[in-house]
């Protein structure tokens, strides 16, 4: 029993790592411009997708088409930040909610029409291999997926911090009217962010292909536990995404194991709601 | 004008059923069910301003009493309906003294929402004595007594005057001291509390009628279809699909939620008829999601208060 439940811990933190790379695009969208972005998980479904059809397509390893995604999925959330969202940025709130709903559908469907309802997955050489450390099982993707996703978030984290660019973004996130005095083109820096944000979901996305299957609506799950984590670890703290996708990945992983594999969420959503409740801003929240 | 309108509109709902065939009447029943949950859904999130996106739970409550009362001690839906509305006014309560204590608003209770719904959806789902994933089949008995009918016809009039129902309360509510306090609450929630407005308690008033009233709709939706599941009765793309339709009508109006599922319902029963043709799958739901995204940039008050505005212009001119 103790095996398993340190194999469930294991597993779990390296899924919480693709979690929190997803985390951290949505905070870095929520904290930014304070928009519920419902789309995010359909963002990385597209990251898998274009990830899917080189591999597919032109035979390149998922991991070498990370920058692809990337590029493609910034350019997307550009797009849409600067068509679709900044007209609504001082709409009430139910209105952001009903505009990334009809992306969430236009996105969703459309990969339905073009690619059918099939389950997809991508095989490569390393999708099956295992590492072992004593008792304990890693696969080899999930592990690379993990590092990955870290190294993404410390880069975010270093661009937030050190360069100019981060600088005007955090500003705009704190007080936009204040960043706006200060010379900063905060309705430039409005659609870089969500391009950000996409980024990230669309190289989760690469990551997560060699060993999880796509079908169109393999999203809203990922939404879910997206806005759960940030919930968690507080909007617009780096650190709290990444804290909380482990603490979410892990907290999945052992309610499969305690409870069984159909209510594994319900750990994470009750401990979401006691965080709601006791403390909404959460752990490391401002 | 509008009470023209209104009841020009109510006859021809009324009659409609004789001279049309079956299928109509069965996407009529679509949209009016649909329009029937969302104005339920509007009374919370419409009026009061508190957007819900659990009120598939409520729905669920309704439906799954109402057909395991049935199912197991042969107690008429007539009857267990109202059980499974207590019951889902005392969820309601529950949720919402819990949430309004601690001053959940916003985004927040958004969220509070969908956790509550999805737990019980997941607890639904893990307790066979509840039917577990593979739901509850309602015997076909077709009797009156049992809520059941052989034709679509009288499930249209019994729909038909459950919206009746539900206008009729919004409308009571609008004009009433609990929908002044309501619309105070909604637009400034502090501004409110400052002006002495016992919030809490009237939010929780809004929680419960709007619980109640959407149970009954489970029921209704039980006795109809005859299946449910914890997915389709308890998920959250129902709660979508109800939060929707009040948006895009027009939230906190009378007539938002109906013009709303006038629009959207026939969208998605395209897509569904669509389904099965293979080719344009999907299609159908592009449209209704870029329906969506130009209603939020270019009407964002909603259709419905769009053609009020526009008719109240048409009156000013003369």
């Amino acid at each position: 029993m103790r095996t398993l439940l340190l194999q469930a811990l294991v597993s779990g933190l390296l899924m919480g790592g693709v979690y929190s790379l997803m985390a951290v695009g949505l905070t870095l969208i929520f904290g930014v411009m304070k928009v519920v972005n419902f789309a995010h998980g359909d963002m990385m479904m597209l990251g898998m997708a274009v990830s899917y059809w080189l591999f597919t397509l032109a035979g390149i390893d998922p991991y070498l088409s990370i920058p692809v995604s990337i590029f493609l999925l910034f350019s997307l959330g550009f797009l849409i930040q600067r068509v679709l969202i900044n007209p609504i940025l001082h709409a009430p709130e139910h209105m952001q909610i009903l505009m990334t709903l009809g992306v969430s559908l236009v996105l969703v469907n459309s990969a339905l029409l073009f690619w059918g309802p099939n389950v997809r997955s991508v095989t490569t050489r390393y999708s099956l291999q295992t590492l072992w450390i004593g008792e304990i099982v890693l696969d080899l993707p999930r592990l690379v997926a993990f590092l990955f996703a870290l190294l993404f978030t410390f880069l975010l984290h270093v661009l937030l911090r050190k360069t100019e660019l981060g600088k005007a973004i955090r500003a705009s996130a704190d007080n936009p009217e204040a960043a706006l005095l200060m010379g900063i083109e905060v309705h430039r820096i409005y659609p870089i962010s969500f391009g950000i944000g996409a980024a990230c979901v669309g190289a989760a996305g690469s990551l997560i292909i060699p060993f999880y299957d796509f079908t169109p609506h393999v999203g809203l799950p990922f939404t879910i536990v997206a806005f759960t984590i940030i919930i968690f670890g507080g909007m617009g703290s780096l650190l709290g995404a990444l804290i909380g996708g482990l603490l979410v990945g892990v907290a999945e992983s052992v309610g499969a194991i305690l409870l069984s594999s159909a209510l594994k969420s319900v750990v994470s959503i009750t401990l979401l709601v006691l965080v709601l409740l006791f403390k909404p801003k959460g752990l490391f929240g401002k | 004008m509008g009470y023209l309108l209104t009841g020009l509109g109510s006859v021809v709902l009324i009659a409609l059923p004789l001279f049309v065939g079956s299928y109509f009447v069965t996407i009529l029943i679509s949209i009016l069910y649909y329009a029937y949950l969302s104005g339920c859904w509007n009374i919370l999130g419409g009026y009061a301003g508190q957007l819900s996106l659990g009120h598939a739970a409520f729905f669920g409550i309704g439906a799954y009493t109402s057909s395991l009362l049935f199912m197991k001690w042969q107690i008429s839906p007539w009857l267990s309906m109202w059980v499974g509305a207590l019951l889902a006014m005392c969820f309601g309560l529950f949720m919402g003294s819990l949430s309004f204590r601690f001053g959940l608003r916003g985004f927040y209770f958004v969220l509070v929402t969908w956790a509550f719904a999805e737990l019980l959806r997941l607890i639904t789902l893990s307790l066979d004595v509840l039917g577990g994933p593979t739901g509850i089949f309602i015997s076909y008995k077709t009797s009156p007594w049992q809520f059941q009918f052989s034709s679509k016809v009288p499930y249209y009039y019994i729909i038909l005057g459950l919206v009746a129902l539900e206008l009729f309360i919004s409308y009571k509510i609008e004009g009433s001291k609990l929908g002044f306090y309501l619309k105070a609450i909604r637009e400034n929630e502090l501004a409110a509390e400052g002006s002495g407005v016992p919030t809490t308690r009237y939010k929780l008033m809004a929680v419960v009628i709007s619980a109640f009233l959407t149970a009954l709709g489970g029921t209704f939706y039980a006795q109809y279809l005859r299946y449910m599941d914890p997915e389709t009765t308890m998920g959250v793309s129902l709660s979508v699909e109800i939060m929707i339709r009040a948006m895009v009508g027009g939230s906190g109006t009378l007539i938002g939620p109906f013009v709303g599922s006038f629009i959207l319902t026939p969208l998605s029963e395209l897509s569904r008829t669509y389904f099965t043709k293979g080719g344009l799958e999907g299609l159908p739901l592009i449209i209704y999601g870029s329906v969506l995204i130009l209603i939020v940039l270019f009407l964002p008050q909603g259709v419905g208060t769009w053609m009020m505005e526009k008719l109240a212009g048409y009156r000013n001119k003369s």
